[in-house]
């Protein structure tokens, strides 16, 4: 089993962005390493791992197996507990590593067109460096512990990098939830990993597998840090209702959104529940809710997509709603389809965002209200946007088509009703993106500065991954993704490229992808309708839409304001004011009081005192009476 | 024939005088004939003991020249301290001298 490459090559993969991340991070401080240098080392320490990822990846499809590095141990203590850093590749590590690797080359090829001129740019990249090393180390630490470390490394980075123009109070403030947000789910995470720790007595994955399979374990116990672990999930993959964080969070570089904020971070939820699928397997409560969760996430963020103006946030919104399909077709169809959604999303969205992040770097605004036209002057960039937005829309044969096929059969098998949600996301889904398409693309230019094409810098890497976000689909088309991930067993649904067409669900869907398109082409390019009209006819929805549900007002009210200040925070300032200053107060008051009872004594006049000492002394001359 | 306790009785009176003239006048000079008064009764009280318990020792009558020398200087120097008391503030009403407090 993978014996054909030795066990260095793994250690590297992650070891490389580690030791860019060390010595830039060493330049900035030290050595004042000129940025263009420190860009080089990122980009070329991530080539080097993305190169190892790709040689693990391709001899694991033509010899799939799992090899466990035992590494070295971390720390022990007593004799029950025993922590190793060490890594777990099998063919879910193998795919996560191409992704991110894939990803992370890129989008650090693209930050330098991006990020020129930024005054931070050793930041940057060492920042950019740890979390492609946080994220590899991720996804191949064998052991649960060591990958919650690495978890919050990732979310770590995350924070770093949307408050990576801190100096914006709305940049430090979004990172900050983030941060919050995301810890509040991976409470779920730990609290899982020590009630798995406790019955299995192990942080080894695959320890913790074969004890759920040999049934030692009782199933009350699997079902919670089943649910654990996918609250865990939640909170990094954004899902409803811990999605709040990440439309804030575009307000970080759009290479960072590209990179951590929809191709990989986000997906490291769906990861980890694909990791300790083994886990939801035996436990049916878990798997329907991860099912249930991911199908109103995908429409909730769906519809509220629909009435954003912000080009990022469009996407986001849009992230968290393939993020919740994700989720679905992990809870009906296994991990195999909701990670070859992972691979196919991770390409396209990183597209999406660098085209994104292309058009404000020429517009500068992000609003989509005041771009339009841009296809005359930026073609690249529009080729590139449309391929991302018809693969994300589902259109044949793009990758998104092929992933989201799959999603909808392993629905349309399981459960009706997110069957419908599912395919109803769909229509919505090809509307919001190609209203972005049309608004951005089409129509007159209603921005005042003058639009420019960016630069090959850009445009390379964007090129690159529209490329990836057509052909990535072809990989899976005959369930070559699928027999990896799961025993062996390819779905009826994977046809080839051209079988597809034999299904009736794969006309359904796109002619659902095709209306949703029609219908935003009419809208916004023929002008048959009129969206103001329509969103005065609809005022309800749109009204819950265009306040995204009210989630951030909710949260702020029931939880900041309620909960947090009015209950906890007031009872321990009363606490602090009235018992802990109290007392103290209270014995400075006592002695001062007492002192300036007892001053009156010290009146000055001799006379008194005298009169005290006789009196003194009379006392004395009674008491030696009284006992003698 | 007085005994030994008429003049120790005496010798109570005239301190018991001299310590409550000391406590509730408040003129500084009668204070201080207040403070002789309260000598003298200590040395009628030592002359007393000297004569009928150690008649043939002279230390309780001897101790009492030293206490006349003793008052005497504290006299002069409780003089002194008034009079510049006087000088500084115009008054040896204690009532008023009542600066040596918090």
């Amino acid at each position: 089993m993978m014996s054909n490459i030795p066990e260095i090559v793994f250690w590297l993969i992650p070891g490389l962005p580690l030791a860019a991340f060390g010595i830039v991070f060493l330049g900035l401080r030290i050595l004042r390493l000129k940025s263009g240098f420190a860009a080089l080392l990122s980009v070329s320490a991530t080539a080097a791992s993305f190169g190892l990822s790709l040689w693990t990846g391709i001899s694991m499809l033509s010899a799939p197996g799992t090899s466990s590095l035992d590494g070295f141990n971390w720390f022990s203590s007593g004799n029950a507990i025993t922590v190793d850093i060490g890594l777990l590749i099998n063919p879910l590590t193998a795919i996560m590593l191409v992704v991110v690797s894939t990803v992370s080359l890129l989008v650090q090829i693209y930050s330098i067109g991006y990020m020129r001129g930024d005054n931070a740019l050793n930041r940057y990249f060492s920042f950019i460096s740890l979390f492609t090393f946080a994220m590899l180390f991720m996804v191949m630490s064998n052991n649960l512990l060591v990958m919650f470390m690495a978890w919050e490394l990732v979310g770590l980075c995350s924070y770093l990098l949307i408050g990576f123009w801190f100096h914006r109070p709305k940049a430090a403030s979004a990172a900050k939830k983030a941060f919050f947000v995301t810890r509040i789910g991976d409470f779920g995470f730990l609290a899982a990993i020590l009630i798995l720790f406790s019955s299995t007595g192990t942080f080894s994955i695959e320890g913790i597998h074969q004890a759920a399979a040999s049934g030692i374990v009782s199933s009350a116990a699997i079902t919670w840090a089943a649910l654990g672990i996918f609250f865990g999930a939640m909170g990094k993959s954004a899902q409803f209702p811990l999605h709040t964080w990440l439309p804030d969070a575009m307000e970080g570089p759009t290479p960072v959104s590209a990179l951590i904020h929809a191709a990989t971070m986000v997906a490291a939820g769906v990861f980890l529940v694909a990791r300790m699928f083994p886990l939801f397997e035996y436990s049916e409560t878990a798997l329907s809710t991860v099912a249930i969760v991911g199908g109103i996430t995908a429409l909730l963020a769906a519809t509220i997509a629909l009435v954003m103006w912000d080009i990022k946030k469009v996407l986001a919104y849009s992230t968290i709603s393939q993020l919740g399909y994700m989720m679905l077709g992990i809870g009906l169809g296994g991990p195999g389809v909701a990670l070859f959604h992972l691979f196919t999303h991770a390409f396209f969205k990183a597209l999406l965002f660098m085209g994104a992040g292309s058009v404000n770097h020429s517009t500068g605004t992000l609003d989509m209200r005041n771009m339009g036209g841009l296809a005359r002057y930026m073609p690249w960039t529009c080729i590139t946007f449309v391929i991302g937005a018809l693969s994300l829309s589902g259109i044949w044969p793009l990758a998104g088509f092929f992933s989201k096929e799959e999603i909808l059969a392993a629905a349309l098998e399981g459960q009706p009703v997110l069957f419908a949600i599912a395919l109803l996301t769909v229509f919505i889904t090809a509307f919001y993106m190609f209203r972005a398409v049309f608004t951005t693309f089409g129509g007159s230019y209603r921005g005042r500065s003058k639009p420019h094409e960016s630069s090959a810098a850009m445009l390379l890497p964007m090129l690159v991954m529209a490329v990836l976000a057509v052909c990535a689909g072809w990989l899976n088309a005959t369930g070559a993704i699928d027999s990896l991930l799961g025993d062996g067993t390819k779905h009826a649904w994977t046809t080839g490229i051209f079988g597809v067409f034999t299904h009736s669900l794969t006309w359904i869907s796109l002619l659902m992808a095709a209306a949703g398109i029609f219908l935003a082409w009419a809208i916004y390019v023929k002008r048959w309708f009129s969206a103001e009209r329509i969103s005065s006819r609809f005022a309800l929805p749109y009204f819950f839409f265009i306040n995204k549900y009210w989630f951030d007002e909710i949260y702020n009210i029931i939880i900041g304001n309620k909960l947090l200040n009015k209950g906890i925070f007031s009872f321990f300032e009363k606490l602090d004011e009235r018992i802990i200053d109290g007392a103290v107060n209270g014995i400075a008051r006592l002695t001062s009081s007492t002192g300036s009872f007892v001053r009156r004594a010290q009146n000055g006049r001799l006379q008194t005192y005298l009169l005290f000492f006789a009196a003194g002394l009379a006392i004395l001359v009674l008491m030696m009476v009284i006992i003698s | 024939m007085p005994g030994l306790e008429h003049y120790l009785i005496l010798s109570a009176l005239l301190f018991c005088i001299g310590l409550t003239g000391a406590i509730i006048k408040r003129n500084a000079v009668v204070i201080l004939m207040c403070i002789e008064i309260m000598l003298a009764g200590v040395n009628v009280a030592m002359v007393a003991f000297s004569r009928f318990i150690t008649p043939l020792q002279l230390g309780g009558q001897l101790f009492t020249i030293f206490i006349i020398i003793v008052a005497a200087a504290e006299v002069a120097i409780g003089l002194a301290i008034i009079l510049a008391l006087y000088r500084k503030r115009q008054t040896v009403d204690t009532e008023k001298t009542d600066f040596l407090k918090w």
